[in-house]
């Protein structure tokens, strides 16, 4: 109907479930040759799912993406590849040990009769690097020596190689500095002016508006806004584009924590690598939300206060006695429990029984001279697992079978067992559909209300805000606010962490 | 039944078919062992399946069935030892120096079987603490060891043969308990325990957990580097034990002594059915794994077949057990 031509890439009404969490509600947006179109969303918006189903890693369950007009189905990276489809992912694909121009041409080398062509790899990856203004990177160096910006143009001008006509970056911005960013974002203009498409995606809205022609927003797995002119909106529209929940969490009531309450972790000046220290406190019967970006720091003091990662500075305290920094051991013996941010592969033991996941902090319990009562572990077990309503009940039951919701509450169940002083969740209900995570919510309360200082990190700021009685919002690293949960909204907060990185 | 639907719908098994279930596994293993057996009788008829051969078959079974024990240990917990035969062999030569020698002669024999123990104990903390403090991959640690400890054999022996002299412990272990020998008797003891160590013990459960996820061990709060030392450790006992018989039964120290034993160990393992990337291990499934690989080979030197054939059909075990093993449990983690 229109003269114009059709979009270069084109998603309807696209739907992608995973058992118990429909990751992908319905996704319309369009990408045009030459533009710089963002995505926007909180953390569980769906962002990173639908990256994986244009890049061919997932095959979505509904809904059509077409390709300059052509209906396409990408069954695997590769044959998004082909279609001129190019992901840069947040942990670069490079392989260390191998040179810059080897990382260019890896799984299409260049060659005549089985022999790689090196002179003709070198030279073809100049020119790459060239044209991505990036001549001073010398293709022959190990690209384990490079600088993560360094790093970024090898792995575009990888895509470029494949002629890639879109590029999706995630977070490219994420660990790069500011000098590194404008150079990355003059690179961007120059592939978006030789008709290359880009798809940016961010959490910076200063960025958005310094980078992007138009910009799509996603919350809970839908589309709330496609290619809006950047221009043309303001960042409070966005940001309650990316905040309106349809359907609120519910939150359990705060019961007022008395102000003579001990204190039961008391943190001192704890620094991780080189960022400054943070001071706070968490009384018992507290419950003390840190917010933040992801790579703001929040992770790594959780790590620290636990001793899953030795702190350069500071001290920690539980319930007034001293932990030995990096020390695990000590920190649960004293009293403090962590629900780890990958709940999979730091948190359970996957392929063993509901049961032994739950005990496996709390052996000497069971154990009379080293040997183990089972029978008292499954009966101690299913009391936890009916109480905190695990579904299926059976203790028996391969961990890895169960929803993310009953994963969480597994693991939660180890620290009730152990009777912990001190609970730290990192990301605690990442993964967990939004059913499980009401009951989630009313367990942690539960516990602040028996007493136990509990420390909950999460991207998700609704839920920070929702969960505790004291919110602390970092940046960098740095404690950059504190105050009562209650006193303080979304939009603030997210002005908070995104201060300072527009400079 | 249509095993999709039914798991999706009551998934209490995971999935697990009756083969992948631990019983089965071993049912598997059994069935194996007997084919194995009736092979043997039909072509060696009474050679085989006369006491005195059975006898003989325990006794070669007994030696690297303890080495497989302790492996055991060290595979579910997520490690590699390829140093066993080489730890066996420095151990029969310490046991046997002529200085060892006359101490028991002089005291008891029982410091032999001390001085075994605890060079290998020695050489599997090595092991352990290169492994967990120095974070040296496993296969490269040990194979240090193997180099090590039989290059250490040799300078304290001279390469030569050292013969067993002390009465009381040639007499102690030629004699038999009820017909048993002792040796199998050893064996039957060294299984049944670490049975029970693996099965119902708090370090049983941590090695699981150690080599199931050792990230997710170690922040449950278990000592992953500690636990590892002390697998380990464990298996450098075994490795003593094993040296003891060894000497008993040869009445010698050699160190020729247990060549290639890391391998035969291994492979008995895993045809056993404990998951060579850890988290998954089972003595009985070892035990198994062990006497179908002896008696194969008694088989074979019954009907006058090559060491090199029997090797030849080791391999082909080895390959269908993993082939097998694999397939079960692509299946039981769908």
């Amino acid at each position: 109907m229109t003269s114009s031509p059709p979009p270069l890439l084109s998603v309807r009404g696209l739907v992608k479930r995973f058992p118990g969490v429909t990751a992908l509600a319905g996704v319309d947006f369009d990408v045009r040759a030459g533009e710089v179109h963002c995505l926007l969303g909180q953390n569980g918006a769906g962002k990173s799912t639908l990256i994986k189903v244009l890049s061919g890693a997932h095959r979505p369950d509904e809904g059509e993406i077409r390709s300059n007009g052509e209906v396409v189905s990408f069954a695997n990276p590769t044959a998004a590849m082909r279609a001129g489809v190019a992901t840069l992912y947040q942990e670069l694909d490079l392989v260390p040990g191998l040179s810059v121009a080897d990382n260019v041409f890896l799984g299409h080398e260049l060659s005549a009769g089985g022999f790689t062509r090196r002179a003709e790899t070198r030279r073809r990856t100049r020119a790459l690097l060239e044209r991505l203004g990036h001549s001073d990177i010398p293709p022959d160096r190990d690209v384990g020596r490079l600088t993560a910006a360094q790093q970024q143009v090898v792995s575009m001008a990888r895509a470029l190689s494949r002629d890639a006509r879109l590029l999706i970056m995630d977070e490219p911005s994420a660990v790069l500095d500011q000098d590194e960013v404008r150079t990355l974002f003059r690179v961007i203009r120059e592939l978006t002016a030789q008709g290359v498409a880009v798809i940016h995606i961010s959490h910076r809205l200063e960025e958005i508006r310094e980078i992007g022609d138009r910009v799509t927003v996603l919350k809970d797995g839908r589309t709330v806004a496609a290619g809006l002119d950047v221009s043309a909106v303001s960042t409070a529209e966005l940001i309650k584009l990316m905040t309106g929940r349809e359907a609120r969490n519910v939150y359990p009531p705060r019961r007022p924590v008395p102000p003579d309450a001990a204190e039961a972790l008391v943190v001192r000046g704890l620094a991780v690598g080189r960022r400054a220290g943070v001071d706070f406190t968490v009384r018992a019967g507290e419950v003390v939300g840190l917010a933040g970006l992801v790579g703001a720091g929040r992770s790594e003091i959780l790590e620290a206060v636990y001793g899953a990662r030795k702190p350069t500075e500071g001290e920690v305290v539980v319930d007034g006695r001293r932990l030995k920094p990096g020390n695990v051991g000590a920190a649960v013996r004293a009293g403090v429990g962590l629900c780890p941010e990958e709940r999979k592969s730091q948190g359970l033991l996957l392929d063993q029984a509901v049961y032994r996941n739950i005990t496996v902090s709390s052996l000497p319990l069971f154990a009379r001279m080293g040997f183990l009562d089972e029978n008292a572990e499954r009966t101690r077990s299913a009391d936890l697992t009916a109480s905190l309503d695990v579904r299926p009940s059976d203790v028996d039951r391969i961990v890895r079978t169960l929803s993310g919701g009953n994963q969480q509450k597994v693991v939660l169940a180890r620290w009730l067992l152990r009777g912990c002083r001190v609970l730290l969740l990192d990301e605690p209900t990442r993964g967990v559909d939004v059913g499980a995570r009401g009951e989630i919510y009313r367990l942690v309360r539960d516990l602040a209300d028996r007493g136990v200082a509990v420390v909950v990190v999460s991207s998700d700021i609704d839920e920070v805000l929702g969960l505790a009685d004291r919110v602390l919002v970092v940046r960098e690293g740095r404690v950059v606010h504190e105050g009562p949960a209650d006193e303080i909204d979304e939009a603030r907060v997210l002005d908070l962490v995104m201060e300072g990185t527009a400079a | 039944m249509s095993e999709d639907t039914a798991t999706r719908a009551a998934p209490r098994t995971n999935g697990t078919s009756f083969l992948a279930s631990a019983p089965g596994r071993n049912t598997g293993l059994v069935v194996a062992l007997v084919l194995l057996c009736l092979v043997g009788v039909v072509t060696a008829g009474d050679r085989f399946a006369d006491l005195d051969n059975v006898l003989t078959i325990l006794r070669l079974a007994s030696v690297i069935g303890v080495v497989s024990v302790g492996m055991t240990f060290v595979i579910t917990g997520g490690g590699i030892d390829l140093s066993v035969g080489a730890i066996v062999a420095l151990a029969s030569v310490w046991a046997t120096t002529l200085a060892t020698q006359s101490m028991a002669t002089n005291t008891h024999w029982l410091i032999m079987v001390f001085t075994a123990l605890a060079v290998g104990a020695g050489c599997g903390v090595i092991n352990g603490a290169l492994i967990a403090y120095g974070r040296i991959v496993a296969f490269i640690a040990t194979l240090a060891m193997l180099a090590a400890a039989r290059g250490l054999a040799e300078i304290i022996s001279n390469r030569r043969t050292q013969i067993v002299n002390v009465q009381g412990f040639t007499a102690f272990f030629d004699a038999s308990v009820l017909g048993v020998p002792v040796l199998v008797v050893v064996f039957a003891l060294v299984a049944a325990s670490g049975w029970v160590l693996l099965n119902r013990t708090t370090f049983g459960r941590r090695t699981f957990a150690v080599g199931g996820n050792p990230e997710a061990a170690r922040l449950a709060g278990i000592d992953v580097r500690r636990h590892t030392v002390m697998l380990y450790t464990l298996l450098g006992v075994c490795c003593g034990i094993a040296a003891v018989m060894l000497v008993a039964r040869t009445t010698t120290g050699s160190s020729t002594h247990g060549l290639l034993y890391e391998l035969d160990a291994i492979a008995a393992v895993v045809i056993g059915g404990t998951l060579l990337s850890g988290g998954r291990g089972t003595i009985a499934g070892t035990v198994f794994g062990v006497l179908i690989f002896t008696t194969l080979s008694n088989v074979f030197t019954l009907n006058n077949l090559s060491i090199s054939a029997q090797a030849v059909a080791k391999g082909a075990i080895i390959v269908v057990a993993v082939l097998l093993q694999q397939r079960l449990a692509r299946r039981s983690t769908a």
